[in-house]
């Protein structure tokens, strides 16, 4: 097996070596709960603590706003649902058609009648081609009625970003909540929420370098809150469960690498995302970037090509070890592009050939400068065998 | 993710069979690149009418490359007679096996088979030409439904999703899918809801009224569901007129479908006389 080049950081991340050692104390000596009394468990508290401190500095927050959660998915769930049963006289729920499927689904959930549950009122916001959305559309469908607005800060399949602050804004003017995920964003560009109106956010351990099971809700103070996951006293009584202490530790130390590394996503990862990107658009005919050319996460770029098959291309890929995904329908557990590809009307000749590339701190010029040399020829041969695409592709060599 | 036989990855990743043959004596595509993946293949015969040699192009993931590359091997060497006895199981087989999912790859194989031997006996190519499209989605009919149903003994509408597509989009056709499956095993199609007793005369505003509740009621949930949805926009005595947004605004085949589905709920719980016009604005395909 050839040595893996990860270019898969928006699915998950590898571990930063500095987060394992961090966390290994608590799946060892360290594993009291820290809601106990005696010193052995009530040590661990304190690291609880800390590890919140450190989340809550990546983001220019409260300690006191931030609580832990088993990943982005439930602090999606619990920020949706806390909105909605903080505010029974409101029935309307606006958000955007590109979202993860742990906001889109959820809120399709709540927006289709049924047995037992609430009806709400759905708003799905519109994309234009290169994944932006119109500020004007969002005012529009601001009504009275609107208990909540869910707008991801940036795109996980283009990186595209959404003007967080305007929507927060816009949302604070007309007196409605504004929920974030941000589970993409964390970590990759500077967040200060002391001075962005966003009442709350979502992110993710594994998508910053520390394990999968672990993801933060920030909840701005003063925002009434019903816990997701109703039982003990634990989070300030806002998520029952005792606490995975190993896991938040990790998530606390590797808010704080990120916050370190900030520069580094900015400049290295920016200049070897930029270099894989024209080096791909440059040598391959019938190559189209997806999404927005500059409002976009550093590490992210994700390219159509033209008249080939996405899970083809991976699957080629990965014969030399390089990872990526894709949205074609092939790959997306569906017989369809993903959402987003047809939210953004990218046409059909490219959407099933649609690669997300997403770099991390880890990579380097010579991993980037494989792919830029093994790629070329893995379209070529894939348009060879394909029926379509030929004649026109022809003309463009 | 690559639940792949070797044998798979070998056909895909180092195919012998793909290119183009001059004067193919058979030529036939299957599938479009709106679906995901498409099949030419091309037969050359020798005078015995033997396959002398067979070649193709496809479109389509590494099962779809994988199976394509397969059928030439069985293919080959054989009389039309012989051929148009191999089957998807055949193709499957021979790789030693694929992912239930992706099952539709060997089918669309043996589709592209059939329809070039039809062809070239210059006969309908029943499996697409006759019957009835049913999913409108991926363009299959229920010809082909009732006989992987059959060979296949499926039972769920998942199962057919897996070796046709049908039913794998927008998911307007499952009960349908359903009904095929039961007639095909015998059973007696489940029931459809029975209309209501249509009304003699309906105001204006109580039309408005109750098409406004059918539209929000039956059809917008379904709709929803798949990541698209219809908003009513105006009506005009009996012309109803709406726009699909969403995913429906994106599907080209909403004119045709999603259109006719809603006319025809719409004709079934209000007014048989009811016409759908279509007023959004489609996103255009490059």
């Amino acid at each position: 097996m050839p040595k893996v080049i990860y270019l898969d950081n928006n699915a998950t991340t590898a571990v930063a070596p500095e987060v394992r050692e961090a966390m290994t104390p608590f799946l060892d000596t360290l594993y009291g709960n820290p809601s106990s009394i005696h010193t052995f468990g009530g040590q661990v508290a304190r690291h609880v603590d800390d590890a919140r401190a450190q989340v809550a500095e990546l983001l220019g927050a409260d300690p006191s706003e931030i609580l832990f959660t088993s990943c982005g998915t439930e602090s999606d769930n619990a920020a949706i649902r806390s909105a909605l049963a903080t505010q029974p006289d409101r029935h309307h729920i606006i958000t955007s058609r590109v979202e993860h499927p742990a906001v889109l689904n959820l809120v399709r959930l709540l927006g289709t009648p049924g047995p037992g549950r609430t009806h709400y009122r759905v708003t799905e916001l519109g994309v234009d081609a290169q994944g932006m959305m119109d500020l004007a559309d969002l005012e529009k469908a601001l009504d009275d009625d609107t208990a909540l607005v869910s707008i991801m800060w940036a795109n996980n399949e283009t990186g595209v970003l959404f003007p967080v602050e305007e929507i927060g804004a816009l949302c604070r003017r007309r007196g409605v909540l504004f929920h974030t995920d941000a589970v993409q964003a964390v970590g990759k560009l500077p967040i200060d929420l002391s001075k962005t109106p966003v009442d709350m956010l979502s992110l993710s351990g594994h998508k910053l370098h520390a394990p999968k099971g672990v993801g933060a809700l920030y909840v701005r103070r003063g925002t009434r809150f019903s816990p997701f996951i109703v039982g003990g006293h634990q989070e300030h009584n806002r998520r029952g469960g005792t606490e995975s202490v190993p896991l938040i530790v990790a998530l606390g130390k590797a808010a704080e690498l990120a916050k370190k590394n900030m520069r580094l996503e900015q400049t290295r990862v920016r200049a070897l995302r930029d270099r894989l990107e024209r080096g791909i658009l440059a040598s391959t005919p019938g190559a189209i970037l997806n999404g927005h050319p500059t409002e976009r996460l550093p590490n992210t770029t994700n390219i159509s090509f033209e008249f080939v098959e996405g899970e083809a291309i991976l699957l080629m890929l990965d014969q030399h070890g390089i990872c990526a995904s894709s949205g074609s329908a092939c790959t997306s557990g569906s017989l369809e592009p993903s959402h987003v590809m047809r939210a953004m009307g990218v046409p059909f000749t490219a959407a099933h050939g649609s690669i997300r590339f997403s770099l991390s701190v880890y990579n380097t010029e010579d991993e980037i400068d494989k792919v830029l040399e093994v790629l070329p020829p893995i379209i070529r041969r894939l348009r060879e065998i394909s029926p379509f695409g030929r004649d026109k592709l022809a003309a463009t060599k | 993710m690559w639940d792949y036989t070797e044998k798979v990855k070998e056909h895909f990743l180092h195919p012998r069979n793909t290119g183009e043959i001059p004067q193919p004596d058979l030529d036939a595509t299957v599938g479009n690149i709106t679906c995901g993946d498409a099949l030419r293949l091309m037969v050359k015969l020798d005078k015995a009418g033997r396959i002398a040699d067979a070649k193709f192009q496809t479109f389509g993931c590494a099962s779809a490359i994988a199976s394509s590359d397969a059928l030439i091997e069985l293919i080959k060497g054989k009389t039309l007679a012989e051929a148009e006895r191999i089957t998807n199981d055949d193709i499957a087989a021979y790789l030693g096996g694929l992912p239930e999912a992706k099952m539709h790859c060997s089918v669309m194989g043996m589709e592209a088979l059939q329809k070039a031997i039809a062809q070239y006996r210059k006969q309908p190519f029943e499996l697409e030409e006759e019957g009835r499209v049913v999913c409108r989605c991926f363009g299959v009919t229920d010809r082909l439904i009732e006989k992987v149903v059959r060979e296949h003994n499926l039972h769920t509408v998942e199962e057919v999703t897996h070796y046709t597509k049908a039913g794998g989009g927008c998911g307007g056709c499952h009960r349908e899918i359903e009904a095929l499956i039961a007639k095909v095993h015998g059973q007696p199609p489940a029931k459809a809801a029975k209309p209501p007793a249509r009304q003699a005369a309906m105001t204006n505003l109580q039309r408005i009224n109750r098409i406004q509740e059918v539209i929000e009621n039956e059809i917008r949930p379904l709709l929803q569901a798949d990541g698209g949805d219809v908003d009513l926009v105006d009506v005009d005595g009996k012309n109803v007129q709406v726009a699909f947004r969403g995913h429906c605004a994106w599907c080209p085949v909403s004119d045709v479908t999603l259109k006719g589905a809603v006319q025809a709920k719409l004709r079934e719980l209000v007014d048989g006389d009811i016409v759908v016009e279509d007023v959004g604005e489609h996103l255009t395909q490059a």
